[in-house]
């Protein structure tokens, strides 16, 4: 007896259909995310509008997968592996709609950057963009093949995210103490790389999720758990 | 099985046959044998060692092992023909009622041995009580005589009528019946039939009660009576129970035993194995993906 499928084919069916919505989800959230840094390098207004729009549809998708899950739990009462899996679901989600509000906030500052003449070290985003949606698709692909090990690789690379950000930041900052007429267009970059840092953070919470769905065993917060509770 | 043939097989002495046959003539009933401590420093009520149970040579149990801490609830699941029923009823002997059927192995409860070859398995069955799947309160008695029944039987002394009250209200049942405990048995209703036999088998006190598929006659309603019950029980009773129903399972026990084939595969805190099974064969039950 090795890993089978459900004796309730239906049941299986639903549970496969709740994992390829989730994948949809997931793989909208990346590509609005890569279309939102294209529309601010490429300074392309009409694309920061498409993923503005294509929100919309992400933010249906939390709906019916979170209807989804409510009604497995309530129909199947779903045990070991399959309530992980499901309450990761309900979990995952919320991150994935954030993680699709940053790629929009991305896009309006891209939208507010394509009215005024070009900042000069936009290119800098590129490495940290690159890593951002890296981190989710190698979430989502954590997700899929329930690999650990993937996982936990993204959890180790929000270090070399923060390190990025940061140098970002300062690249910017130095900019705007050299020539004050660029703060307004250097902030707006600021604030877009912030997003992409979050959005990493996001990812990071996903392939936490997926180390609990795959292992039981629940690795956030591990610096908060050695503190003893306030009494 | 009828309701009367098991009730009458919990009440009536046992045919003198020994069947289990690893408590050889040496070892006189009741030896204490000094078990180790269970973790967390609390005895266990219950110490099955390397039990084996047969019928005829269908080997229906397998070396299975496993403690059950005092005043808890464990819950035996598996697919049909798993041994869960068999591993219930060896724990009151009644397996050896079974033509053919042995069971050999060391049953201790409170580090007592159950199994000695003078131990009467019927001031056993006084110690480890048993409710069946059907309601099988004695057709012809009322149910205050249904309540009495094992004290007469065991020939208890006593204020039968102040037992009756308590083990009816301890079956929570007695506000249901006091103003008719002489009608009969049979005017309940299937779940107040099935607390009667549970207010029956708490009459002579047992320490230990089984239950084997308790509720899967009984409507949503007199099943969550059950299972409440079960709660409110287990501050007094340690309880094993046998269930096809998964959820109920997971509802009303502390730990749940998961048998295959004849195996424990696994026991555990029922939250863990619900949640995050050690085993691939549990895990696989427990959602699902068996046959």
């Amino acid at each position: 007896m090795g890993p089978q499928i459900h004796t309730d084919k239906v049941y299986e069916a639903e549970l496969a259909r709740l994992r390829e919505r989730l994948l949809e989800m997931g793989g909208k959230v990346e590509a609005g995310m890569v279309a939102a840094v294209r529309a601010l390098t490429e300074r392309d207004s009409a694309l920061a509008e498409r993923v503005k729009e294509q929100d919309r549809e992400v933010n249906r998708m939390e709906v019916e997968i979170d209807e989804m899950c409510r009604r497995l739990l309530a129909l199947r009462q779903p045990a070991a592996s399959d309530l992980r899996f499901i309450t990761t679901a309900l979990k995952i989600v919320v991150d994935l709609e954030r993680m699709g509000d940053l790629a929009v906030n991305v896009a309006e500052r891209a939208l507010q950057l394509n009215q005024s003449p070009p900042v000069k070290p936009i290119h800098d985003l590129g490495p940290l963009a690159e890593l951002s949606y890296g981190q989710l698709e190698k979430a989502l692909d954590a997700f899929v093949e329930r690999d650990v090990h993937k996982a936990e690789e993204v959890i180790q690379g929000d270090d070399v995210l923060d390190a990025l950000y940061l140098k970002v930041f300062n690249e910017l900052l130095t900019y705007m103490m050299e020539d004050s007429r660029v703060v307004r267009r250097a902030t707006n970059v600021m604030f877009a790389a912030k997003q992409l840092e979050r959005f990493g953070d996001h990812a990071i919470n996903v392939a936490e999720m997926v180390v609990y769905m795959v292992r039981g065993t629940d690795v956030r917060h591990p610096h908060s758990r050695e503190v003893p509770p306030i009494t | 099985m009828s309701p009367a043939y098991e009730a009458a097989m919990n009440m009536e002495p046992a045919p003198e046959n020994r069947l289990f046959a690893d408590a050889g003539p040496d070892r006189p009933a009741g030896t204490a044998t000094g078990a180790p401590r269970a973790a967390g420093g609390v005895e266990p009520k219950l110490r099955v060692r390397d039990l084996n149970a047969w019928y005829g040579s269908n080997h229906a149990l397998r070396h299975v092992s496993l403690t059950v801490p005092p005043r808890s609830v464990m819950a035996a699941i598996g697919p049909s023909g798993c041994g869960k029923s068999t591993f219930l009823r060896c724990l009151n002997r009644m397996h050896e009622l079974v033509p053919g059927a042995r069971a050999e192995g060391t049953l201790l409860i409170d580090g007592q041995d159950l199994l000695g070859r003078d131990v009467d398995p019927v001031s056993l069955r006084r110690r480890v009580g048993m409710v069946f799947q059907r309601p099988n309160p004695f057709p012809t008695m009322s149910i205050r005589d249904n309540v009495a029944a094992g004290l007469k039987l065991n020939r208890i002394g006593g204020n039968h009528d102040e037992i009756v009250e308590r083990t009816l209200k301890q079956a929570a049942l007695w506000d249901e019946v006091k103003d008719r405990l002489g009608a009969s048995a049979l005017s309940l209703s299937g779940g107040q039939q099935q607390r009667l036999c549970i207010a029956r088998a708490l009459a002579v006190e047992p320490e230990v009660l089984l239950m084997d598929e308790p509720a899967s006659a009984l409507d949503p309603i007199a099943t969550a009576k059950i299972e409440d019950l079960i709660h409110e029980l287990k501050e007094r009773y340690t309880i094993v129970i046998v269930t096809h129903n998964m959820q109920q399972a997971a509802r009303v026990s502390d730990q749940t035993a998961f048998f295959y084939m004849g195996e424990l595969v696994e026991v555990g805190p029922t939250e863990r194995i619900f949640t995050n099974p050690g085993e691939q064969r549990t895990e696989d039950y427990v959602t699902g993906k068996f046959g």
